[in-house]
């Protein structure tokens, strides 16, 4: 008996699959919802590109999905995919990678990339560990977590990634789980579909190499954490830093319309180019 | 968004489909299905993963909850 | 590549003509020239006139200048336009040259044609930040990790910086390669006179495509073509070890073997068709003493020379216009006759090194550093000493 064939499918390198990621791994499901949210507004994969860094997370593009790819150095997809989208403003440019990659190593590539609203679409996935390399401390990571790194207990405080771009500038920045795939991959969508750059941290699992160390050791135990965690961000707007400590704020962070980088760095090119002809005009 | 899922309950007709090869025996499906459709099976794939089974296909309302969270694309939802 | 209307507009207007400028500015001219669509940098003395000079004309014609936040970011953009099929460039110096090695490293993994320019400063670290030197030269070659071959020119003028940086472009599309300029802050800031010639004087070559996405890193070829972004040919660029296909395979010795070793060759077996030298022999023939330098220090270097045979001395020069790959023949075909080479350079024996690898002569440092050049005097007792 010959399998059933998934339709999405379609978007992926099929004949890689199945994918490498550990079972029960949140890299699947974010691939899932990406892949959802391409069929779902009808992007042209052909007029995408997929940029991602080094990482686990950094493999749902590089090799999975199927697009012109460009699978970069750690940390700096975002400056790569900054120089295909001023070249290439017709493309869609995505950015998958992870926490290690975006806020970590790259976290200065992310805060320039918000101010200057380019047109690519970030989707950062939070597993708040270094999993790949076998679960050292991220910036992403609690307080109070023992990992290889830091054997004793770890004394920083976790980055909060997507308050950080709000600030930074950004058009469209949210964040979900990867329990919470429905506004998930509507948040893909209009991150997609919208100008400027658009943020979307996507809080994921990793439990081999982060779960075992802190009693979380399946894909389920992560979800129904982020499940119980979870606050929406209309609700938590009342409530004090204290409260909010071990929540997690899902939703929409922020939405606004802002002149877009690659726009106004074609409006410069497109003056200068008509004064020099003027000037030609002028000779003449 | 209940009532769009009534909706599609009322039509009937979903069909599931697990993808054996593909499943890497996590259970999110198992777990996360609002109606409990899944059970775990004592039936392993190629790769020795447990499989989940259908154990009452008419309970599903076709919400694809369980196809969207699958992180392997092993999980298939046809609603006519 | 051909040019596009707005480039030629450019050069129609602004060629033709005999400027006075500086080495910077005369590199920012060659490389709209060559049909730069693309610069992305970061300010940094003695380069940052170039950046300056890229911003103010190459919207006119019709690219697109940008500043990232560090360096490493202007590299990393560079090649993802060049992905899209831009011609493109950074330029920098010392410390953002150290900070582009490990994207350099992935240019060349990945076959990227783009341009670096290096205009070299005094170091290590800040050293000296607004004095020329020539420390990066070993740097250039070796500077980001694992085994690679790189491509990098010398210019000694500004008119050689204008001629070189589209020369460095021809070389990145022909051997689909990152290709460093090494200038220095002594012809980045020195103010000559330049000919930029009239449009129908400037010849490009076009960046082979392939047909096939299975061929963009490999296949047949020891040099394949691209497949820019946006074809619908699912194209797949990593840094990691990959099959022709572009799919990552980093297990397998025989794959990463190959891909190397093809990297590596297609500058190597072509290094007779890269490398260019200029020799200025003795007249009366029968120099038992030499003198090989390259970019700014083949300036006092020749006065020197020419100031030895003024004086009844026979003394041959070389000057390298190609660092890497290494002029080896040359190098070992100008040696033949002569017991002694000189090379003086504005680093403590860098080029020396590699010379004396390749020559049975004495091979004898003349080093210059601390931020000023050498004096024509200073090469000249040198010279009179040994001859």
């Amino acid at each position: 008996m010959s399998e059933p064939r998934h339709r999405l499918m379609d978007f992926v390198r099929e004949e890689i699959m199945p994918h490498r990621f550990c079972s029960g791994c949140g890299c699947g499901t974010v691939l899932n919802a990406f892949t959802n949210a391409v069929e779902g507004i009808g992007l042209d994969s052909a007029k995408m590109v997929c940029v991602s860094g080094i990482g686990c997370s950094s493999w749902i593009p590089s090799p999975y999905f199927k697009s012109d790819t460009l699978h970069t150095t750690h940390g700096r997809p975002i400056a790569f995919a900054t120089g295909v989208k001023v070249m290439r403003p017709d493309l869609t440019v995505v950015v998958i990678a992870g926490d290690g990659d975006v806020a970590g190593i790259g976290g200065n590539h992310l805060i320039h990339a918000a101010r200057r609203n380019i047109d690519l679409s970030v989707f950062m996935v939070n597993n708040m560990i270094y999993g790949m390399t076998g679960g050292q401390v991220a910036p992403t990571t609690p307080a109070g977590v023992k990992t290889t790194t830091t054997p004793h207990r770890n004394v920083e405080p976790a980055f909060k990634v997507a308050d950080l771009v709000v600030a930074a500038g950004a058009s469209y920045v949210a964040r979900w789980t990867t329990y919470h795939v429905f506004p998930l991959l509507e948040s893909m969508q209009n991150a997609m579909s919208r100008k400027g750059f658009s943020f979307i941290e996507i809080m994921s699992q990793c439990p081999e190499n982060y779960g075992r160390r802190i009693g979380l050791r399946t894909g389920i135990d992560f979800l129904r954490q982020f499940k119980e965690k979870a606050i929406r961000v209309d609700k938590a707007r009342g409530m004090t830093e204290e409260e909010l400590e071990d929540r997690i704020v899902i939703g929409k962070l922020c939405d606004v319309e802002r002149p877009e980088y690659v726009t106004e760095l074609q409006k410069v090119t497109a003056e200068q180019v008509d004064l020099l002809r003027a000037e030609k005009e002028k000779v003449d | 968004m209940y009532a769009s899922l009534l909706e599609r309950h009322r039509r009937g007709c979903k069909l599931i489909e697990i993808t054996e090869n593909l499943c890497k025996g996590c259970e999110i499906c198992i777990e996360f299905c609002p109606l409990k459709v899944f059970e775990k099976s004592d039936k392993l794939n190629r790769k020795g993963y447990y499989l989940p089974v259908v154990t009452d296909e008419d309970q599903c309302v076709g919400c694809r909850l369980c196809e969207l969270l699958c992180p392997e694309f092993a999980i298939i939802i046809t609603n006519e | 590549m051909a040019l596009d209307e707005n480039k030629r507009q450019y050069i129609s207007q602004r060629g033709g003509k005999t400027y006075f400028m500086l080495g910077d500015e005369a590199c920012a001219y060659g490389a709209i020239y060559a049909g730069c669509d693309f610069f992305a940098g970061y300010p940094i003395t003695p380069a940052s006139e170039v950046a300056e000079l890229i911003a103010e004309e190459l919207p006119k014609a019709g690219g697109i200048c940008i500043q990232m936040e560090d360096e490493l970011a202007s590299m990393a953009a560079i090649i993802g336009a060049a992905w899209t099929g831009a011609r493109s460039m950074t330029a920098t110096s010392g410390p953002g040259f150290s900070l582009m090695q490990e994207n350099i490293g992935y240019g060349i993994m990945t076959e990227t044609p783009c341009v670096i320019v290096n205009v070299q400063r005094s170091g290590p670290s800040t050293g000296q930040a607004t004095k020329p030197a020539q420390g990066d030269v070993l740097q250039a070659r070796w500077g980001t990790h694992g085994d690679h071959n790189i491509i990098a020119l010398a210019p000694n003028s500004a008119q050689e910086c204008f001629d070189l940086v589209q020369e460095c472009f021809e070389l990145a599309d022909t051997y689909r390669t990152p290709v460093i300029l090494l200038m220095d802050g002594e012809v980045g800031h020195i103010r000559e006179s330049v000919v930029m010639p009239e449009l129908s004087a400037v010849k490009h070559t076009s960046r082979k495509i392939a047909e096939r996405t299975e061929d963009v890193f490999g296949g047949q070829e020891l040099i394949p073509g691209m497949i820019h972004y946006g074809e619908g040919m699912n194209v797949h660029v990593t840094g990691s070890t990959h099959l022709a296909s572009g799919m990552r395979d980093v297990t397998t010795p025989h794959v990463h073997d190959e891909l190397i070793k093809r990297i590596y060759s297609k500058i190597d077996s072509n290094r007779e068709n890269i490398v260019r030298v200029e020799t200025d022999l003795n007249p009366d023939g029968k120099a038992r003493v030499g003198v090989i330098s390259y970019g700014a220090s083949a300036r006092p270097a020749r006065g020197a020379v020419k100031l030895a045979r003024a004086k009844g001395k026979n003394v041959d020069f070389l000057r390298l216009i190609t660092i890497w790959p290494f002029a080896k023949k040359q190098v070992a075909e100008f040696s033949k006759e002569l017991d002694i080479i000189l090379v003086p350079e504005m680093n403590l024996g860098q080029m020396s090194r590699e010379i004396e690898r390749f020559v049975d002569s004495d091979v004898v440092t003349v080093p210059r550093i601390g931020g000023v050049p050498h004096s024509v005097d200073e090469i000249y007792r040198v010279i009179m000493g040994v001859v």
